[in-house]
């Protein structure tokens, strides 16, 4: 196990490192730079951009940038953004905890639902609970988050006036207020994102069910006269559920990646919406910074979700 | 427009003849702005309009929260570095210049105690050297007091290029020198007639010495008021989130009474136009939202509920197009579109004016724009003597097809003119924006009933604005026959707006494409006034000689003009804002306060 740990870590180097060459060279590939803004304006002289692009050291060339920037992140200095002048980690910690808590908690609705639905439509395939669960997760992955995000906004903010959609990370109040409105700003883009996850995830969670549920070892289960609450949550959940734990590993990035069309719509200052806005001005230090913790965390939670894979189901062995 | 004519009406204005703002608007109409206008008066010796005591609150704070919104949120704090209006405006919540425009154009005192005049001494020598008097009394917002060791130091931090300040070029030509502790002296090179720039609205924020002081150049970006404001501002700082939000409290030491009348202010960023026009003018969550473009007829919808209103606040920039004059197609002395080459149509005076017949600018306004354009404002809306006879627009496809024929375009087969073989097809470009989009349509539309073939090609923002060498579809290099995009006119002053048809400013391989002179026109005779223009002393005599460039560019269809474009705001119905189409939205900040409800 030890071993095992230690070769897949050694083996994430050299894996970071391509993906950190390949980043950097795409986007400074691209087109756009970070003082566009300025062309336009008649009064910044054309030398103030030439000037800051020497300083900040924008014409020299690409692997010359790139070592540079590799040897600063191995001391642990992300840089800083181009266009704000502050330090990449300041902005990226200063977006986290909303990034966490709005999409955090809209995993957690996808899973309440998946979870007692998936199961639920998989211990009764063909029911009309299973088509109704059906047609409504297929409604629900196929809508796009701009579009329900925009349905919802016309619905409990303009029509009904309940719900604001301007998301505030800064609220001031304390105590039940602050709560209040802060769950009910959250509501909307919680809704979103959850339902749209929980969708497809119940069908996965339907189809691990089914395909455990008609094992030989279930029909022993039922036949040895067990309640059939107890065959469903005992036995056949424990081990339907192994692949859809993985499954769930690997989307853990994503709580840490922001949604970037739904932070837009409701104006969450998330991760997603730092990176779109960073993209959008070719600000490369924190495209570069957010993209690459990105692609360490989808690496780390393979390895977890590997890990947890074996410890589920011991017939896996590591070497 | 003659010099003397000007003249005329500078004595109606002193006469009392005619209104002071009758006067500005006439000028804004000739293409002038309006500080530029009220400069001339200044000079003159006319006293400024006094600004009419909007403000009606009588308490500091205790005016509740302004929410405003930005769908570009500020990305920093400090107005030196500010990479766009956003970040000017957001650091205009805690900072102040020592004047600011109005929408009249005058100069409005903030942390001077007057605006200088020859009149009262303060603009000597013809305007080599002004001599600024501060307000005394003022204290930064941790408590010490403002004075002229600020304003030395701010010039001294902002002109020493390690600094790396955007508003480098307005200092680094100036010399300022502290008479005592409240007043200064800035000294300009030769004598400036426009003197107004230091220290004056956007790029005219002081810093405190005490606490930028150790970081004056390469250190810059490191001192921590960056992020952390501290200025003489109607607000203190609360908190900042790059990109994201920045929040003030009201400033119980503020140097103008009763002021400000909100106790927080909010700067909300991100999200799209659209949907920030809806939280203020639909459902009211928000009581200010800057820049919405969005077309008219959704604004209108939106204001029905009446709950917010659209504020249009004219200023200078326009919506045109660029007519290529080189050849962009084909490499002469190693470059595309080199100065030495002809453009195989628009070389001819003829061809261009036929292009200029062909575009609809009325249907624009009426169908696209609605109230937030208007049909090249410049020479429509003045009074008929002022009319030059040549720079009227108009939409006239015979005429434009008569024009082409005289110039030996004849049609062929398939309806496309032509011409020693070589057919009148034209690449016309722009970014992509759905507005454009329509325009181009418009144009395409009319130039295929004159014979013209017009290929619509549309560019990503990002890529078309930027400055990048590699590219070629940047609206620098203007490798196309025809391009279209907006220009700001962001500065008071017309001189460096004029510097984009001096033939020393052409874009071309030489400079990077960093040349100002997109469109490569080149006409001895407007360097010649141009230049006698940048040292003429007389106001008066230098407004006759923008307006003598500005119709000579129009006049040889090297650009037509399209849609003058004024500011869209949108505001709460209680608020009352003070907003200045000639200075940031919040220039004014500290009189904006909100009706108490009827009743």
């Amino acid at each position: 196990m030890g071993r095992y740990l230690l070769r897949r870590l050694l083996i994430a180097l050299p894996s970071l490192l391509g993906i950190s060459v390949v980043l950097f060279t795409v986007l400074a590939l691209a087109p756009g730079d970070p003082f566009s803004e300025m062309a336009l304006n008649s009064n910044v002289p054309p030398e103030v951009q030439a000037n800051l692009r020497r300083q900040f050291g924008l014409d020299d060339p690409i692997w010359q940038r790139y070592f540079r920037w590799l040897v600063a992140m191995l001391q642990g200095q992300w840089g800083f953004s181009f266009i704000s002048r502050v330090d990449v980690d300041k902005l990226i910690l200063g977006r986290l905890p909303v990034t966490l808590a709005v999409i955090g908690a809209s995993q957690v609705l996808a899973l309440m639902i998946a979870l007692p639905v998936g199961i639920y439509s998989a211990a009764r395939p063909y029911s009309w609970f299973d088509r109704i669960a059906s047609t409504l997760a297929f409604v629900g992955f196929s809508l796009p988050t701009f579009f329900t995000g925009l349905l919802l906004i016309l619905l409990f903010s303009i029509k009904l006036d309940w719900l604001p959609f301007v998301f505030r990370a800064d609220i001031s109040g304390s105590g039940w207020d602050w709560w209040w409105q802060h769950i009910k700003q959250s509501i909307m883009p919680v809704l979103v994102l959850g339902l749209f996850q929980g969708a497809s995830w119940t069908r996965y969670v339907r189809s691990a069910m089914l395909d455990v549920i008609r094992l030989d070892y279930v029909t022993t289960a039922r036949s040895k006269g067990l309640r059939e609450y107890a065959v469903i949550m005992k036995h056949v959940v424990r081990n339907a559920l192994i692949p859809v734990v993985t499954l769930v590993a690997l989307t853990m990035p994503q709580v840490f990646g922001g949604a970037i069309v739904t932070e837009q719509i409701f104006r969450v200052p998330g991760i997603g919406s730092l990176l779109i806005d960073a993209i959008l001005r070719n600000d490369t230090p924190v495209i570069m910074a957010v993209t690459f913790v990105l692609s360490c965390l989808v690496i780390l939670f393979n390895l977890i979700a590997d890990l947890l894979y074996g410890w589920l189901d011991p017939r896996i062995s590591y070497r | 427009m003659q010099e003397s004519e000007l003249r005329a009406l500078i004595e109606d204005v002193r006469t009392g003849e005619l209104p002071r703002r009758r006067f500005i608007q006439q000028m804004v109409g000739l293409g002038l702005t309006a500080p530029m206008a009220s400069m001339m008066l200044m000079q003159a010796g006319i006293a400024q309009a006094q600004p009419a005591p909007a403000y009606k609150g009588t308490k500091r704070g205790g005016g509740g929260a302004l929410k405003t919104l930005w769908w570009q949120g500020p990305t920093l704090l400090q107005p030196h570095f500010a990479n766009g209006t956003k970040d000017q405006e957001g650091s205009r919540v805690f900072y102040e210049p020592l004047a600011v425009w109005d929408n009249d154009g005058n100069l409005v005192p903030i942390l001077a105690a007057e605006i200088p005049t020859p009149q009262n001494g303060g603009v000597l020598e013809g305007g080599k050297v002004v001599r600024w008097r501060l307000k005394k009394g003022v204290t930064w917002h941790d408590g010490k007091p403002f004075t002229a060791d600020d304003c030395v130091f701010t010039w001294e931090f902002v002109r020493d290029p390690a600094s790396a300040c955007v508003t480098i070029s307005v200092y680094k030509d100036v010399t300022v020198t502290k008479v005592d502790d409240h007043t200064i002296l800035v000294s300009f090179k030769k004598p400036t007639p426009f003197w107004a720039t230091a220290f004056v609205a956007a790029e005219g924020m002081v810093i405190p010495k005490h606490l930028f002081g150790p970081y004056a150049g390469a250190k810059s970006r490191d001192a921590p008021t960056n992020l952390k404001p501290v200025g003489t501002g109607p607000y203190k700082f609360v908190d900042f989130k790059p990109g994201d939000v920045v929040l003030g409290a009201v400033n119980k030491d503020y140097h103008m009474p009763n002021r400000p009348f909100f106790d927080t202010i909010e700067m909300k960023g991100g999200g799209d136009a659209t949907s920030a026009a809806r939280a203020v003018l639909q459902t009211g969550e928000y009581d200010y939202a800057w820049n919405l473009q969005v077309e008219d007829e959704v604004l209108k919808r939106m204001e029905a509920g009446g709950k917010g209103k659209a504020h249009i606040v004219p200023g200078g920039d326009i919506e045109f197009i660029q007519v290529n004059v080189t050849d962009p197609w084909n490499e002469v002395d190693g470059e595309r579109g080199s100065v030495k080459s002809k453009h195989f149509a628009f070389s001819d005076p003829k061809v261009r004016e036929a292009m200029a017949l062909l575009c609809d600018k009325k249907s624009m306004q009426e169908f696209i724009y609605g109230r937030t354009g208007f049909a090249t404002a410049n020479f429509m809306n003045n009074p008929e003597r002022f009319r030059s006879k040549n720079t009227k627009w108009e939409f006239n496809i015979e005429k434009a097809n008569a024009l082409l024929d005289g110039a030996g375009w004849k049609k062929g087969g398939d309806g496309i003119r032509e011409k020693g073989g070589k057919k009148m097809k034209f690449v016309f470009q722009t970014s992509i924006n759905g507005t454009r989009q329509k325009e181009q349509a418009i144009v395409k539309q009319a130039a295929q009933k004159a014979g013209i073939d017009l290929e619509l090609k549309s560019v990503s923002a990002s890529v078309f604005f930027s400055s990048d060498v590699a590219n070629p579809d940047t609206y620098q290099k203007f490798w196309a026959d025809l391009q279209m995009y907006t220009t700001t006119m962001t500065a008071p002053d017309a001189e460096r707006f004029m510097d984009q048809f001096k033939s020393d400013e052409v874009s071309q391989k030489a400079n990077k494409w960093s040349g100002r002179n997109i469109c490569r026109y080149v006409n001895p005779e407007y360097d010649k006034i141009n230049a006698a223009a940048s040292s003429e002393l007389d106001l008066v005599k230098r407004a006759a000689m923008y307006i003598q460039m500005n119709d000579m560019v129009v006049n040889d269809y090297a650009v037509i003009p399209l849609i003058s474009r004024p500011r869209v705001r949108g505001g709460n119905t209680k608020l009352v804002t003070t907003l200045s189409g000639w200075d940031l939205d919040f220039s004014a900040l500290h009189n904006w306060y909100r009706e108490s409800s009827p009743g």
